[in-house]
């Protein structure tokens, strides 16, 4: 089968012709496989050189040392190189094309920000140095600070949460400080179905009970459902907004005064703030505090999982209960890291410290680069164009696609599909897997659980409308085949470093940890585990 | 703007196909109460790629990096000399710019390195298993104390006074609010772990102690005995590791009867970055795999029965357990772990040898040469590439005007335990691979000085 694509890109050899000649290497050209490292080297190597040799250890040390060297293959600097580089063939990322995940927020990384990232200033220092000798560190944590609580419209920001689910954490946890502080003891956070999935886990591992507000038939929060809920045991309520159906929670000011009438306070997971920055501050909807995903919104990379960085801002109800440490400025206008102690005098109601340091500053410091690059007008360009690129895909594909909250206003920076219309036994599955032989990342698939088979495509600012319809194209030509029932695209992806992957059998019989034989010394193993 | 692609012409022609009239009719549910109309007051227009590096030159100017000063500071965070292919496969657009693998597919490369790096860590700490890292060794350290709480079904935790306290007061901070007991003593200044009173505080109620090794001061507990006491009374022993590197030479707290083991793993491949990113290494026995918090790397076959891998076991984790999730964790420092990876692929187990005994041979050397001052004595007995010294003044002090004659001379009690005036004239220091026989003289000289009161 050679049917040309929907980019146009016409492959020359098909699958067929494939899978009749294989290599006795297991690589086809530039299709490479590459064995583990344990199948690779041989127990002796080591990449390092160090420049001395190693004395004796001491007689006290001796009793606690180990019989042999720790049982882990070590590989020559070009083997190593090699082994990465292969590897780093079998992944798509944000450089290779469109991301279009859904939520995650995947744009291009500016360069710039990596070489910033990298100044021996920012890289080698050490957290626990002199305060006086790390002035210009907690200088970047104090403009990031002002740019943060600034857009956002708060009070403060505790800079330190390692991630946006940990963000989530700092929030309820001073939630949960300040409702303490003046002796209510509530036990509830309401989640609404809108919002991210992270957020009961995290309610439930700051103490709390969870319950859910349905979504109305428009995909926002249901008011008068929440209204009726709130009482003297809600501490507080988790919104997202803008929300993972990709619509902005039109009744959020509302939402936020009737919380805080019935005592309760107001996190809004902040993970979506790309659709609104520069446009719409939080502060001014009645939000307690709001984590920021840098990498998302201010681009830092994601690293194939990770790390992240989750500041929050709070309000003035809030502030008084952010975590230790955080920077501050002191008389003689030295900048100065407050921790446990100083914290008594200067924030004697800190919830207390989350992590061992003070936060991701090599996140921090590519935030600022990003923003600054972008000054407060270019930010407030880039919701506009994520919100218009979205609004382009919804509506140039919502003639093949079922939208099921087209009609429900403009979407955010995301559009959401539903899996209604595909064929008889054709999935939201089939079209991500379609995608991957297209020469895309798909969409984010079956997320959120509101809808059926959802399809959530968050394009972001970064890409052009040549490279949208590109996309789009894609989309139509995959949809067009799961309509039409098209059994080929029920086993894509075929142009992959593999097929589809048993995930039932990895959970039933779970192998986490290498455990085959070492490679016999000094023989080559690449081709007789390259393939398999 | 440079990171932003489409034209004005785009945008008009793109408007026309949503059928919108202009770019605020795609922002009419926001209430017209909070929308912005101008720019924000106190904030810059964008600026050119020249002078946002000239901006965070300035500010990068005004810090003493390691390279620039003798170094002996560590405490949780140790400066490694780091390949330069590290850096130069992690910036790699194929990993750099990779999401989380959620379609595996097309993620093999990050999955591959994920299970090899899990392979390395378990083998590192003498665990079955380990997760593909955590956020840092203390949020990985609550994590292992919460964990072991589900597993025993109890709720009380001793912390030997040899733990970090900045990782003490992460757990202080969470404990407050799952209703858990933490049982906290202060370290003393002395050459003796307290091994002693932990196995004391362990009772029926315990769900795990909590050990230190190397502990804070870089002395070495006995983690067999500290083991044996716990498991006798139905509780299990994390280990914390702070120094991977130690274990190149020391043996590993799995084979000495861990149950769970944790650790930061900046000291491989991530470098010092002021705090973070880091990466939290976990592990731990295989039957507790479905207690684990954080994300699991699994092999399998695909259609084609080709071995590849896949994020398994993740019933556990929050997008589907929701409040019942293992942890509330949804990402992990992939990144950090590739480097950690990385690192230890070039090291190899014989690499890590040879640094490890390289690490303590620098850290002896140091040791004996900063005793031979009059007024300095070594508190450890025994160490690893960090151990403490008491040098008779407020340390903290003295560490400042050192840092301001150019040494970075190690890490304060003072800073660790303010107004704890039985700690202040500690003073930990670290001593890696990094540091030449200079270094060393350059510390023991401005020591001897801060001691006689010439400094300065």
């Amino acid at each position: 089968m050679n049917a040309p694509n929907a980019s146009g890109w016409k492959p020359q050899m098909g699958p067929a012709y494939r899978s009749e000649t294989p290599t006795s290497s297991g690589d086809m050209a530039l299709n490479l496989e590459e064995p583990l490292i344990f199948e690779l080297a041989n127990r002796g190597n080591c990449g390092v050189d160090f420049d001395e040799e190693p004395d004796d250890i001491s007689p006290a040390l001796a009793s606690f040392a180990r019989k042999s060297p720790v049982d882990l293959p070590g590989l020559a600097e070009p083997e190593a190189v090699r082994h990465y580089t292969r590897l780093s063939r079998q992944n798509y990322a944000i450089d290779l094309g469109p991301f279009p995940l859904g939520s995650c927020t995947m744009k291009h990384n500016p360069r710039l920000n990596e070489a910033v990232a990298r100044m021996p200033g920012f890289a080698d220092i050490h957290p626990l140095q002199p305060m006086d000798t790390v002035q210009g560190a907690f200088a970047v944590i104090e403009q990031l600070a002002e740019w943060l609580v600034t857009l956002t419209g708060m009070s403060a920001v505790a800079m330190s949460p390692k991630a946006g689910a940990h963000g989530e954490l700092c929030g309820i946890l001073a939630i949960r400080a300040a409702l303490e502080a003046r002796g209510d003891k509530r036990a509830v956070i309401l989640v609404p179905e809108s919002a991210h999935g992270t957020n009961p886990a995290t309610a439930a591992f700051a103490g709390y009970a969870v319950e859910n507000i349905p979504a109305t038939k428009e995909g926002r929060v249901d008011l008068e459902a929440l209204k009726a809920r709130l009482g003297p045991d809600v501490a507080g309520v988790m919104i997202t907004n803008p929300n993972t159906c990709g619509l902005f929670e039109r009744d959020m000011k509302a939402i936020s005064d009737a919380v805080h009438a019935a005592g309760g306070l107001v996190y809004c997971d902040g993970a979506n703030f790309n659709a609104i920055v520069g446009r719409v501050r939080p502060g001014d909807l009645g939000v307690d505090a709001m984590h920021i995903n840098l990498h998302k919104t201010f681009s830092t990379p994601h690293g194939g999982g990770g790390p992240g960085s989750g500041p929050v801002v709070l309000s003035e109800a809030l502030a008084p209960y952010a975590p230790i440490p955080f920077v501050r400025r002191d008389d003689t206008g030295r900048l100065r890291m407050v921790e446990e102690r100083g914290a008594k005098d200067l924030l004697p109601d800190s919830f207390g410290r989350m992590v061992a340091f003070h936060g991701q500053m090599g996140m921090f410091t590519r935030a600022l680069a990003y923003m600054l690059s972008h000054g407060v007008d270019g930010l407030r360009q880039v919701a506009e164009d994520a919100v218009l690129n979205a609004n382009y895909v919804l509506r140039s594909l919502d003639d093949v696609l079922d939208a099921p909250f087209g009609g429900s206003g403009p979407c955010m920076h995301e559009a959401l599909f539903s899996d209604a219309g595909l064929a008889e036994g054709f999935t939201t599955l089939d079209i991500a897997k379609g995608l991957i032989d297209e020469g895309f990342h798909p969409m984010t698939v079956y997320f959120p659980l509101v809808v059926h088979g959802a399809m959530l495509i968050e394009p972001t600012e970064t890409e052009s409308r040549a490279g949208l319809d590109r996309l789009i194209a894609s989309l139509r030509h995959v949809v067009t085949r799961a309509k039409d029932g098209d059994e080929a695209l029920k086993s894509a992806p075929h142009y992959a470093p593999r097929r589809r992957l048993d995930e039932t059998q990895a959970a039933r019989k779970p192998v986490l940890v290498w455990k085959g034989d070492p490679a016999p010394a000094g023989e080559p193993t690449r081709s007789e585990t390259g393939g398999r | 703007m440079r990171y932003l692609p489409l034209t004005p012409d785009d945008r008009t022609a793109m408007l026309a196909k949503i059928g919108a009239d202009n770019i605020d009719a795609l922002f009419a549910d926001v209430p017209e109460g909070a929308r912005l109309s101008g720019p924000i007051d106190g904030l810059p227009a964008h600026a050119s790629e020249m002078a946002v590096e000239r901006h965070m030159r300035s500010l990068a100017a005004q810090n003493l990096s390691a390279a620039d000063a003798p170094f002996f500071l560590g405490a949780g965070a140790y400066r490694h000399h780091i390949p330069a292919t590290v850096d130069h496969i992690i910036q790699r657009g194929e990993f750099l710019t990779a999401y989380t693998p959620y379609q595996p597919e097309i993620a093999q490369g990050t999955l591959q390195v994920l299970f090899e790096f899990q392979t390395q860590v378990a083998r590192l700490f003498g665990t079955d298993i380990a997760n593909a890292s955590m956020y840092d060794g203390s949020t990985a350290c609550w994590e292992a104390i919460a964990m072991a709480g589900r597993i025993t079904r109890r709720d009380h935790a001793v912390l030997s006074s040899g733990l970090h306290p900045h990782y003490v007061s992460v757990a202080r901070t969470m404990a407050k609010y799952t209703g858990d007991t933490l049982d906290i003593a202060t370290p003393e200044l002395m050459a003796k772990t307290d091994d002693d009173r932990v196995i004391a505080g362990i009772t029926d109620a315990t769900s795990c102690v909590v050990v230190q090794y190397p502990d804070l001061l870089g002395r070495i507990p006995d983690l067999s005995r500290i083991a044996d006491a716990a498991h006798e009374k139905g509780a299990l022993l994390v280990a914390v590791v702070t120094e991977p590197v130690a274990l190149g030479l020391l043996e590993s707290p799995g084979a000495l009867g861990a149950d769970i083991v944790v650790g930061e793993g900046q000291s491989l491949g991530v470098g010092l970055q002021f705090g973070g990113p880091y990466l939290g290494l976990f592990g731990a026995r295989e039957k507790y795999a479905r207690q684990m918090p954080g994300r699991l790397c699994g092999e399998t076959v695909d259609a084609d029965g080709k071995r590849g891998f896949v994020l398994t076991l993740s019933t556990r984790e929050q997008h589907i357990r929701r409040e019942k999730a293992t942890s509330n964790i949804c990402t992990n420092s992939g990144l950090c772990a590739l480097a950690f990876s990385i690192h230890m692929t070039l090291l190899g187990g014989v690499g890590l040898d040879r640094m490890a005994r390289i690490n303590h041979a620098r850290a002896a050397k140091a040791a004996a040469r900063l005793a031979q001052i009059p007024g300095v004595s070594l508190v450890n007995d025994a160490f690893f590439n960090e151990f403490t010294i008491r040098i008779g003044c407020d340390a903290r002090e003295a560490a400042l005007r050192m840092a301001k004659n150019g040494v970075l001379a190690g890490v304060t009690m003072g800073r660790l335990f303010p107004g704890q005036d039985a700690l202040s004239d500690g003073l930990i220091v670290a001593v890696t691979e990094t540091v030449s026989d200079e270094d060393i003289e350059a510390l023991a000289t401005a020591l001897a000085q801060e001691i006689s009161g010439d400094a300065a």
